[in-house]
């Protein structure tokens, strides 16, 4: 249970997700499952995807319409909490917050990581985002095979030992 | 003597959040820290801040305390910053006694905030005092701050916001944190930390607590164990840790000490911390120009830290006879962020903490 050990369930996971046909584009998944005083996710988002609300506590909401899935809220959460996913053939791209030292790089293999932290399959980097814009939260694009999509969240602290 | 219009003694985001106000509206200020650079424990918080644009939210908390000294920057000929300056006491008289490089002198102020913040709590267990034993906060001091690990191998105590905070800045420096532990039986802080955490393959451990450290001369393990309903250790459930460094955050407690040598009324309210000062809606303390805002006033986030400083400071230019433009509506302003901050449940026990103080004075 997540209040005991930080791992959110599959319902409470999916209940996040938009469709599969909404997933041929890049969609934010936010995984904020406890009100808390905080708003960048919405404040951010330059396509007004995203509600918070007056209330400050409130869970955001997001219009996956308006989602394009440029990961601007993802380097901007302070929990860490939204990854972009987006179904493509048999794999998954997604785009996840990274905050470790040194950087994976483009075309690096990686551990990638269930919710627990157990290691679930092999990813390949294609593109690390690491500006000013970023401000030392990194946006790492990665492609994992279909099955996982789900159940990928990040990626092992490199370096990468097979 | 020297004098000062209104001395503010702790540099942290009460305090400079304060400074800010009172020298917009022209008094003359004098920050007091013990430490040789501003800004409290913003100096190693190199995470995002929670809350919204107002409090800097998404910055992290190394950027807004420059944002904070840069606010000051246009008031020098009115503010007069003393780093590694220890307040050793406070007269009646509103005369702060104070030691710089072991000399002390004395200065004479018509107002004083106190905005000394917290210290951490200490855990009862056998061997807390074998090297290797930490405050969180110790840790974080030492790897943000000065760049040194304190070990390799890491158990940290504790879920709330500190100790799933920190936990996180041990992996980044590379350190293997091996589990964490917490006596309740649910996360203390906010769950989205707690699944930065265990994504990185931390256990986090409810209901569990840390039996004793093993070692001689130093931390060489520690053992942990299940508590029961009534918070007792479970015999047989015992697990043995390989680690070199045990992190304690069990919770901060209001460093009053200075603040009550002024007189002021302060009663125990737990969910405030502990021994808190009485206070009125302008942070004035049951002494005529002593303030108290920040930690010292109320165990809470930063964010609330700097709106707390800056409603004293109007406050406290405003009684020394300076004006201050829309004072009203700026107060009420700071008030609404104050309520937004507080209105979800993890703001639920500084509320009933706030409800009971209010009772009380």
């Amino acid at each position: 249970m997540i209040e005991r050990d930080g791992i959110a369930s599959e319902n409470m996971v999916k209940a996040e997700f938009p469709t599969r046909e909404e997933l041929e584009r890049p969609k934010a998944v936010i995984e904020c499952y406890k009100r808390i005083p905080c708003n960048p996710c919405e404040t951010s988002c330059p396509f007004d995807a995203i509600t918070v609300g007056e209330d400050i506590n409130d869970r955001p909401v997001i219009d996956f319409d308006k989602c394009t899935g440029c990961g601007i809220c993802v380097f901007n959460c302070p929990g860490l909490a939204i990854t972009v996913f987006q179904i493509n053939d048999d794999e998954v791209l997604m785009k996840i917050p990274y905050e470790f030292h040194p950087l994976p790089e483009e075309g690096d293999d990686v551990h990638v990581v269930n919710r627990a932290g157990e290691r679930i399959t092999k990813g390949r980097v294609h593109k690390v985002q690491a500006g000013r814009r970023q401000n030392k939260t990194a946006l790492i694009h990665l492609s994992v095979p279909a099955d996982y999509l789900y159940d990928a969240i990040t990626i092992e602290v490199i370096p990468f030992e097979e | 003597m020297v004098t000062s219009e209104c001395v503010i003694v702790g540099g942290g985001p009460a305090g400079l959040s304060a400074a800010k106000e009172l020298l917009e509206a022209g008094a003359r200020v004098t920050i007091i820290d013990r430490n040789e650079r501003l800004g409290g424990q913003l100096i190693k918080q190199t995470h995002m801040f929670f809350g919204s644009e107002k409090q800097y939210a998404s910055h992290r908390g190394i950027d807004i305390l420059e944002y904070l000294v840069n606010d000051l920057a246009p008031y020098g000929d009115r503010l007069e910053i003393r780093t590694g300056t220890t307040v050793a006491a406070i007269y009646q008289d509103k005369v702060l006694g104070c030691l710089k490089d072991e000399k002390y002198f004395k200065i004479k102020a018509e107002s004083v905030i106190i905005a000394t913040g917290a210290s951490e709590k200490a855990l009862p267990f056998e061997n807390n005092d074998l090297p290797g034993v930490y405050a969180a906060g110790a840790v974080q001091t030492l790897m943000n701050e000065y760049g040194i690990k304190p070990g390799q191998k890491v158990l940290m105590v504790g879920s709330g916001n500190i100790g799933l905070i920190v936990g996180y800045q041990l992996l980044q420096a590379g350190i293997e944190v091996k589990a964490l532990v917490e006596a309740a039986d649910r996360i203390g802080g906010y769950l989205v930390h707690a699944s930065k955490l265990r994504r990185l393959g931390v256990p986090v451990l409810p209901k569990t607590s840390i039996k004793r450290a093993i070692g001689k001369d130093a931390v060489e393990a520690a053992e942990i164990w299940s508590l029961d309903e009534n918070w007792q250790g479970i015999p047989g459930t015992e697990k043995k840790l390989d680690v070199d460094t045990i992190c304690i955050a069990v919770g901060l407690s209001p460093l009053t000490e200075l603040l009550q040598q002024t007189g002021v009324r302060v009663e125990y309210v737990r969910e405030l911390g502990g021994n808190v000062p009485l206070l009125d809606e302008g942070y004035r303390t049951t002494v005529d120009k002593v303030y108290a805002c920040g930690d010292v006033a109320n165990i809470e986030e930063a964010s609330s830290a700097m709106v707390e400083g800056r409603i004293t400071g109007i406050h406290a230019a405003r009684d020394l006879g300076h004006e201050v433009e829309n004072a009203g509506f700026r107060i009420k302003a700071l008030q609404h962020e104050l309520y937004d901050l507080r209105g979800g449940p993890p703001g639920e026990k500084v509320r009933q903490g706030i409800k009971k103080r209010e009772v009380l004075a």
